[in-house]
């Protein structure tokens, strides 16, 4: 039986190690299509027309309540195949779109819960002092509604750093797949799956504990907004 | 088309029976994980609490892929035991992971029970273990039942991975079927995408209706 060998620990490390590039690119490319997608999602469903609202809704609770790695596979190898809109994608593309599209239906849901947390006072306010849409917008709304969703997004996007190794189920050269293959050739798995995963704690861990500082700066902020409007009552 | 989607359809239905096992398996096996974790880690032994702390962070720190994988390949090489089937991997790579996760759920839980009811329980002269299952339990239960409802989901579309251990679920046989036909390859994703979400609706169902019950909140 094989055991732990450091040996090929560092023989394999140098190697995985040059797939980081990919895998955070893929990481950042699908959470910036998540970002402007979830947005896109915001307003297809606040149109006037309730009916296709509730049909929009649907097709997003489908494209979020499905597994991601099935949505990876249509877009990689069944894509091709639809009739008339079908092309196919490179690994990485069809990786981007499957990854980016499935968070931006969670994006677009921290997108409403931002804006639903500006008091209704602050929108009375703003219409009552004759803003402009644009300005009651980006002088009223947005300043209130971004900052406490900034926690919530910074969670999403380790949340998605976490599932882009999927990608390496389509050929996706990240570090998963630098692993996989070096198992295959060199028929050690454990040592090059093992450095796959430290890769991933100490990549999301820092991340994971900026974000709760960032979440506790944001309640303290929050608190304090209370109690000040408490006082002026 | 209508006829070949049922044709699919019925076709997938053989790889039904391992995902919904797996997925009910390894829900119960979270859950147990996510209390066993979630309550050490509010244990005054700071041994357990640092245990669980390491058990939680790494988890929650590596992907559900990557933890699959190296159960399935590295776990009998660097222990030399054998987890008995491909079946298991799965339930306890899924269990690990989501139980992981969800102990946070029943850690922030407890913690958000108000502070009376404890000072209430010990004033009443409950045991630290009445405490927890007559007083505190029972309120921060009614707390985790939206997140939990999430969770649920989140593990039934992470059982779609079994299918890369070699396991035969929906999504293998979705896989065989698009490889014999492959014109039909974007019809047959869809109705694999389509069981997964009726098996889903009544987890949307029950979490939006934990949402409701927790709204009503704990007595503080």
């Amino acid at each position: 039986m094989t055991y732990w060998s450091w040996e090929t620990f560092f023989d394999a490390f140098p190697i995985i190690i040059t797939g980081i590039n990919v895998t955070l690119g893929l990481t950042v490319v699908s959470f910036l299509l998540a970002l402007a997608a979830g947005f896109i999602w915001l307003l297809l469903e606040s149109t006037p027309f309730k009916a296709f609202n509730f049909i929009i809704y649907w097709i997003r609770e489908f494209i979020r309540s499905t597994p991601p790695i099935v949505q990876i596979f249509f877009l990689y190898f069944a894509w091709p195949m639809v009739p008339y809109i079908g092309m196919s994608f490179t690994p990485f593309v069809a990786a981007m779109l499957a990854l980016g599209i499935h968070f931006s239906t969670y994006i677009s849901e921290v997108y409403r819960s931002g804006i639903e947390s500006v008091d209704k006072g602050q929108w009375e306010a703003a219409t009552a002092l004759n803003f402009s849409v644009k300005d009651k917008w980006f002088s009223i709304v947005l300043p209130q509604a971004i900052p406490p969703t900034i926690p919530m997004l910074g969670n999403y996007l380790i949340i998605l750093f976490k599932e882009v190794p999927l990608a390496a189920t389509i050929g996706v050269v990240g570090i998963l797949s630098i692993a996989r293959s070096y198992g295959a050739q060199t028929w050690s798995y454990l040592e090059p799956l093992t450095i796959v995963a430290i890769l991933f704690l100490i990549l999301s861990y820092p991340s994971a504990l900026l974000v709760r500082a960032l979440e506790k700066k944001m309640n303290r902020q929050f608190d304090k907004k209370n109690t000040k409007v408490k006082v002026t009552e | 088309m209508f006829e070949t989607g049922w044709n699919i359809l019925n076709y997938l239905t053989q790889g039904l029976g391992t995902t919904l096992s797996i997925f009910l398996t390894a829900t119960a096996f979270s859950f147990l994980m996510a209390f066993i974790a979630g309550l050490s880690r509010l244990s005054g032994n700071i041994l357990i609490r640092g245990v669980t702390a390491v058990y939680v962070e790494v988890f929650r720190g590596t992907s559900l892929i990557v933890q699959l994988f190296w159960l399935y390949y590295a776990v009998p090489m660097l222990f030399n035991i054998n987890l008995g089937s491909n079946w298991w991997v799965g339930v306890i790579a899924i269990a690990l992971n989501y139980g992981a996760y969800m102990s946070e759920v029943v850690r922030t839980s407890v913690l958000s029970v108000d502070k009376g009811q404890t000072e209430a329980s010990i004033a009443l002269n409950l045991t630290r273990y009445q405490r927890m299952k007559e007083v505190i339990l029972p309120q921060a239960f009614r707390l985790m039942l939206p997140e939990f409802g999430n969770y649920s989901i989140q593990i039934l579309k992470g059982t779609a991975l079994v299918s890369l251990i070699g396991l035969t679920d929906i999504l293998y046989f979705g896989d065989i079927y698009r490889s014999t036909n492959l014109s039909e390859g974007p019809l047959a994703y869809l109705m694999v995408l389509i069981m997964y979400f009726i098996i889903a609706l009544p987890l949307i169902w029950l979490s939006k209706k934990g949402e409701k019950i927790a709204r009503r909140g704990v007595a503080s």
